[in-house]
């Protein structure tokens, strides 16, 4: 049986009064690849913030089947890649220097470990041991094809390689869970493609669930095992094909994205 | 013979000190300079200058009332700036003129400007007593094992602050933490260029290190080397030419940071960045 690694219910978060997010639900498997689509302002990004106990919000979050603020000492162990990643463009550390930050220390892995094994997550794969952090980082790295890169400067990379960057800087806690809020925003449309590789490469040989959003329908199409469809309310949450081969479904996603596009413009 | 000087006691005591402010300065100035919180050494050491008074008013000895008085200012500015929504340059500006402020007053009511009121506003290291001296070696060190032990986590919180507090640190409490580490430096160092000078020491050599280094360790190795070769300079050339120790000390900093400025803008160190390449 595969247990459920995130589990959603009837989450909604308003601001000011008005709904971001409209009582959604939807949950991940471990070893999925969700896509969650969504055009901007649909409130993936709010939805992220809210699993990770950076907002506030009505409805019941479960990690692992903990509830709540009962997961947050887990939070550590989730990799979150922002959509942007606010950093002095100055910041004089290397690539290698950036990804180890990521590492979390040994007492925490333990504790976190325990936590998860109680709750009956796979905890050795999590706590897989690799002797030194160096080493650590040169494997987070290669995954994402940056390993000549370790000793540039942060700011010396393009977009496209920051982000890959940053996933890596998640990837070397061994994360229970990786969450990519649209990480290829700005980012040319060859690289787009190499990067969906790389995320595709991390779910199946890592071995890593994660849960990426995107308003990129065709890439989600391609790479995503699970697709969710979300503009403030959950359109839709299933196996790809199911949705790709409902064409009201997508009718009313490309309806109400635009609609959200004209509200915005 | 140059080396003449090394002989006394009192310039061997102040370069030690001095080397040893230029250490904890340059140290805490890297984050102070990342986090855009450069301008706080100076709301900080104004705050002192508030200390100073009080202390002089009262009678207590004043670097404790500067230490309790920054340290409060600084505690107080986090607070202010994380339950209001004052930016970070207007709470460094309240914390500065709030300092000076009750300054002016106190020492309008003590009588008027005297010699140690001096001493700290321009900096005294030539004339540092032995137990000052401990003290400033001592408080050094705690600064630095500090540094040293937090430095994981101070990097982590300075490079992307929401990252940070999701991997699990607690970063109010660390933020306090490391404001008072920076209060306990600021006033540590008063004593070598005193209470107007002392962003020089905390944001120079760090910007010019920036210009060379390419990761985090060359950068602070970089700026500690930078800092205390000014320091040490400064003291031996102010005592040759009779100058201010603290005025030529800063005066190097600013001369290192333009040549390295110059000799950047011509080629010579740190080419420039290759145009970065797509993936």
């Amino acid at each position: 049986m595969s247990m459920k690694s995130l589990q959603v219910s009837d989450v909604s978060i308003s601001y000011n009064g008005s709904l971001a997010i409209d009582k959604v639900n939807f949950d991940v498997e471990e070893g999925d690849l969700l896509g969650i689509v969504g055009p901007n302002g649909a409130g993936k990004t709010t939805l992220f913030r809210a699993i990770l106990g950076l907002q506030n919000y009505s409805g019941v979050i479960k990690l692992f089947g903990l509830e709540g603020k009962k997961y947050h000492p887990l939070l550590p162990l989730v990799g979150y890649v922002s959509q942007k990643v606010n950093f002095e463009q100055n910041f004089p550390a290397t690539v290698s220097e950036v990804v180890a930050m990521g590492i979390l220390p040994e007492k925490k892995l333990h504790k976190n470990a325990t936590v998860l094994q109680n709750c009956g997550c796979c905890w050795n794969r999590v706590y897989k041991k690799i002797n030194k952090d160096s080493d650590k980082v040169l494997e987070a790295l290669r995954t994402v094809n940056l390993e000549s890169h370790k000793n540039k400067r942060i700011g010396e990379l393009s977009g496209g390689e920051l982000q890959r960057v940053f996933i890596a800087k998640a990837l070397v806690k061994d994360p229970i869970l990786l969450i990519l809020d649209e990480p290829v925003t700005g980012v040319d449309v060859e690289t787009q493609n190499k990067f969906y590789n790389v995320i595709k490469k991390i779910n199946e040989e890592n071995k890593i669930t994660i849960v990426w959003s995107s308003h990129d329908l065709e890439a989600i199409a391609k790479f995503a095992n699970r697709v969710a469809c979300m503009n403030r309310k959950m359109f839709f949450h299933g196996q790809k094909e199911e949705f790709f081969s409902n064409k009201d479904l997508l009718k009313t996603y490309t309806e109400s994205a635009m609609q959200i596009h004209m509200h915005h413009h | 013979m140059i080396f003449d000087i090394f002989a006394y006691a009192f310039m061997q005591k102040g370069l030690i000190v001095g080397a040893a402010i230029a250490i904890i300065c340059s140290l805490m100035g890297t984050f102070l300079v990342l986090r855009r919180y450069s301008l706080f050494g100076d709301a900080l050491a104004h705050m002192a200058f508030g200390g100073v008074s009080l202390g002089l008013f009262s009678g207590i000895y004043p670097l404790w009332t500067a230490y309790a008085v920054s340290i409060l200012g600084a505690l107080g500015m986090t607070k202010l700036r994380k339950s209001t929504k004052i930016s970070g340059d207007a709470a460094i500006a309240v914390l500065l003129v709030s300092g000076l402020g009750v300054g002016v007053l106190l020492i309008s009511a003590t009588g008027g400007f005297s010699v140690d009121l001096f001493s700290f506003l321009f900096g005294s290291i030539l004339l540092i007593s032995n137990e000052d001296t401990i003290l400033i070696l001592g408080i050094s060190a705690g600064v630095v094992s500090s540094l040293v032990l937090l430095r994981k986590q101070l990097l982590h919180l300075t490079f992307d602050e929401e990252q940070a507090k999701v991997s699990g640190l607690n970063v109010d409490r660390l933020n306090y933490v490391f404001v008072i580490i920076a209060g306990v430096t600021v006033i540590t160092s008063m004593r070598l260029v005193g209470i107007l000078l002392i962003s020089a020491l905390i944001v120079l050599p760090n910007i010019t290190s920036m210009l060379l280094g390419k990761g985090f360790k060359q950068t602070i190795i970089a700026s500690m080397s930078i800092s205390v070769f000014s320091v040490v300079l400064g003291i031996i050339l102010s005592y040759y030419f009779d100058l201010a120790p603290s005025g030529t000390i800063v005066m190097i900093s600013v001369a290192i940071l333009v040549a390295t400025l110059c000799a950047k803008y011509l080629g010579l160190v740190g080419k420039a960045a290759p145009i970065a390449k797509t993936i």
